[in-house]
């Protein structure tokens, strides 16, 4: 019971009226830089640091975390309403989010994004208050190969039990692992297909670049074509009702939510992850263990609900390996990071014991923080579906302009947003001849984790691969994704033999 | 509108000061100033010293308004730094004067190891040397390991199945273990991962047997009791660790090793711009926060800009080749 005398010692912080006006403030902040493609919130939490300044170092973390906390819910909104994810950690929403959209669902979606957020926020600051300590020691397990056995069972679920055609899904990821490899090798340092020597290609393909190109430009052109000169392509609807009515339907979603919550968070406290693999993931076991796997990326809330609820959940988590080994799990933890350093708080196993004002405050605000993003959002819900209901050819302009910086922002460099365009392109037809988008997705951003985290197991082990089986992690994993792997070629078989049996009376 | 009442103020506060200068130093009244934000490079990734260094440079700058636009810390930590020297060497036009890179010792070792990628370490433009900083051999407290003898018992029995958790071929890190290595016989594998934190994560979690760490990536380790520094790569005993006795003691004269943490400026940078970063990093290294944080971190050096900078990294760049000739490297 001593935590919770801690957590209510961290409300009491919370409730401090400077504080709540700095997570309020945060949020909002927050949810604005995650939609707008480009800012990231990153660069605005750079730009933010100064502000935190005026107040003392746990105001200052509260408010740092709340424009994180603010910025996950945001990135869910351009997401849907554009079809560009507005921070990496959204690209999953894109998946299911613009379809509910160009369906004229738009707001159950926007519902359906909020509350699990919500959810998924909940869960994990309840898991982070309960489970800290001894899924610090978690983290600290998880080595090389266990990384490497988990990239994997992302991968399986996504060919497993998908209702995708299977080749077609393997060509997808396969492309993505490619474009992946482009790049300075990690272990030799030695440069990869640069195409010559184009000096764009040495920091390798950024995936919001692919993920803004395929999903954005791709959309552009895509709606264009579908419209065929029709300039309201959303029918955008909003009532009272159809908002209670949203709110009922997340009853049905609960599974996925729930499970992209305890996913996501797990995912978020291993120190190589973070949300963005943490939030694919969910949407990939989602998926696979949906009735219906085959309206997924046509629309199906649970393809929102299960990402949106796991990657608040990650954010949440990523501060796990912050707080307690002093790795930030994401570019906005590294400066929340720069800022403990300054405050002069170390980060390490210590910190929960030395700091307890700062680490309790810091959990409770994310509390508030889950909350009060909810009714913002929620709040702000007409003024989104407003912007649906600009003419496409308004619309298309801005979306054009949105991605390109959102592009050239990460890198600053024009070579990333040639290389959009191409993508855009590419991804158009890819629709065109029915490949599936996401698993190039996933796998350019998985594929870089599970290439290095397979090449340092196999440096240990000299090469044998035995190394990802006989540690009891490890091999559990390993088992479970190449179950899932194989399993379409054992249905396939189970098929064949079926119908043997069917067009052969004699047996 | 926060933002904007913000760089209003803090307009009005550069124009006092240019106005200021104006008053008190004629030659600075057309001083350059960065006219957008500052690409701070991170030569390492996050977590690590250099990454927790630069982030506290970043904070300090903000925190004393060092500077007119916020520095945004980015980490290029690819190829042991290659990822973001390629970056610095390649910037063009503005942003020549708009981005600085805060480097360690691959800053040296890396285009010597790759003379493919072009790279000529005396174009880049010296900012300021920020500080030193030491190493230590460390093990988990577990393998019971409590000196250097121990540990070289210890990794003879396991040959090369010694795991020692590094940042990357041709790494300040890999130079000492291949030093440790022919020093006492060993065959220690090095296996690379992404920046010094992660490096320290591995050890705490025994997944490797040893690392070579800074000082800032095990302190929290070591204060929570999980691991231990068994001896240093100085020419005298830490502060911070007075137990560990330094390889010096140990009858290594020769395993003396330090890295810079310097503050460059990407090749072909303006008179001006030049002047300016100078500037900023010599009032940051001055600020308490900064000397605060050396002591902590058992940095050590003093600040070095402009000639001075150039000419030690001339005599480092002649070290580092030594070294990596003596291992085979190059």
């Amino acid at each position: 019971m001593e935590i919770l005398s801690l957590l209510t010692d961290g409300f009491v912080i919370v409730f401090q009226p400077l504080n709540l006006g700095l997570i309020i403030l945060g949020c909002a902040l927050g949810l604005f830089i995650g939609a707008m493609p480009g800012l990231g919130s990153v660069n605005g939490v750079a730009i933010l640091l100064p502000m935190t300044f005026i107040v003392p170092p746990t105001g200052a973390v509260i408010f740092l975390a709340a424009i994180y906390y603010g910025a996950m819910y945001g990135g869910a909104v351009s997401s849907i309403m554009l079809g560009i994810p507005g921070a990496s950690t959204a690209v999953a929403t894109t998946f299911d989010g613009r379809p509910m959209a160009l369906q004229g669902r738009a707001d159950r979606a926007l519902i359906t994004a909020a509350t699990a957020s919500f959810i998924g926020g909940t869960i994990s600051v309840l898991l982070f208050t309960a489970f800290a300590p001894p899924l610090a020691a978690v983290a600290l397990a998880f080595g090389s190969p266990e990384e490497f056995a988990l990239m994997l069972l992302a991968f399986a679920t996504f060919i497993g039990l998908g209702g995708d055609d299977i080749p077609k899904t393997l060509f997808s990821i396969f492309i993505g692992l490619v474009l992946s490899s482009v790049g300075l090798d990690i272990i030799s340092g030695q440069p990869r297909l640069i195409f010559g020597d184009i000096p764009g290609f040495y920091h390798g393909i950024n995936f919001l670049v692919l993920a803004i190109g395929i999903y954005g430009i791709g959309e552009i052109l895509w709606t264009i074509e579908i419209s065929g000169g029709e300039v309201n392509v959303a029918q955008a609807k909003l009532s009272f009702r159809r908002m209670v009515d949203g709110l009922r339907g997340m009853k049905s979603l609960l599974k996925a939510t729930i499970m992209g919550s305890f996913l996501g968070y797990f995912v978020g406290i291993l120190p190589a992850a973070g949300a963005t693999p943490g939030s694919l993931m969910a949407y990939g076991v989602a998926k696979a263990t949906s009735r219906k796997p085959e309206t997924f990326g046509k629309g199906n809330p649970e393809g929102i609900a299960a990402p949106e609820a796991a990657n608040n959940a990650a954010s949440t988590g990523s501060m796990l390996p912050m707080l307690t080994l002093g790795i930030p799990g994401s570019p906005t933890t590294a400066i929340l990071l720069g800022g403990m350093v300054i405050w002069g708080l170390e980060p390490g196993p210590l910190l929960f014991v030395e700091h307890k004002e700062f680490v309790w405050g810091l959990i409770a605000s994310l509390y508030v923080a889950n909350l009060f993003s909810l009714l913002l959002n929620i709040g702000l819900i007409p003024a989104f579906i407003w912007v649906l209901k600009l003419p496409f050819t308004i619309l298309a302009p801005m979306i054009f302009i949105l991605c390109v910086v959102g592009g050239y922002a990460p890198t600053k460099d024009m070579h990333d947003v040639w290389l959009m365009l191409i993508f855009g392109v590419a991804g158009y037809l890819m629709r065109k001849l029915d490949y599936p988008m996401a698993p190039v997705v996933l796998a350019i951003v998985l594929g870089p984790l599970a290439e290095t985290s397979m090449r340092q197991s196999l440096i240990i082990s000299h090469g044998s691969p035995m190394i990802f089986f006989n540690r009891p992690i490890a091999g559990t994993i390993m088992i479970v994704a190449l179950v899932l792997l194989f399993m379409p070629a054992i249905k396939a078989v189970k098929d064949y033999l079926a119908r043997r049996r069917v067009s052969d009376p004699s047996a | 509108m926060k933002y904007i009442a913000k760089s209003t103020i803090s307009g009005l506060i550069a124009g006092l000061l240019v106005t200021g200068g104006m008053l008190f130093a004629p030659h600075d009244a057309l001083a350059w100033e960065p006219k957008k934000p500052v690409d701070f490079v991170i030569m390492a990734g996050p977590g690590g010293g250099a990454d927790k260094m630069a982030r506290l440079m970043q904070t300090i700058i903000e925190k004393h308004k060092l500077a007119t636009k916020p520095f945004i810390p980015i980490n290029k930590p690819g190829g042991s730094g290659a990822e973001a020297l390629i970056y610095l060497n390649s910037a063009k036009g503005v942003n020549k004067d708009h981005t600085v890179m805060v480097t360690l010792n691959s800053f040296y070792t890396t285009p010597l190891r790759q003379p493919q990628l072009q790279i000529d370490i005396s174009t880049f433009t010296p900012i300021g040397r920020m500080a030193e900083d030491s190493f230590l051999l460390w093990v988990h407290k577990d393998s019971g390991i409590t000196n250097v003898t121990e540990f070289v018992k210890a990794a003879k029995a396991k040959g090369n199945n010694w795991i020692m958790a590094g940042t990357g071929k041709g790494q300040e890190d890999s130079l000492l273990t291949s030093f440790l290595n022919s020093a006492y016989g060993l065959k220690m594998k090095y296996v690379p991962y992404k920046g010094g934190g992660r490096v320290a994560k591995e050890l705490a979690g025994k997944h490797a047997d040893s690392t070579v760490n800074n000082p800032s990536e095990q302190l929290g380790f070591y204060q929570a009791g999980t691991t231990r520094p068994l001896a240093a790569f100085t020419p005298e005993r830490l502060p911070l660790f007075p137990d560990a006795p330094t390889f010096r003691e140990l009858g290594k004269s020769g395993m003396v090793y330090f890295m810079q943490r310097s503050v460059v400026g990407a090749p072909g940078m303006s008179k001006g711009a030049a002047k300016y970063y100078q500037r900023v990093f010599k009032k940051v290294y001055q600020t308490s926060e900064w000397q605060g944080y050396m002591k902590k971190k058992s940095l050590r050096g003093e600040f070095l800009t402009g000639k001075k900078l150039k000419e030690y990294w001339v005599t480092e760049k002649k070290n580092h080749a030594k070294m990596l000739k003596d291992i085979g490297e190059i």
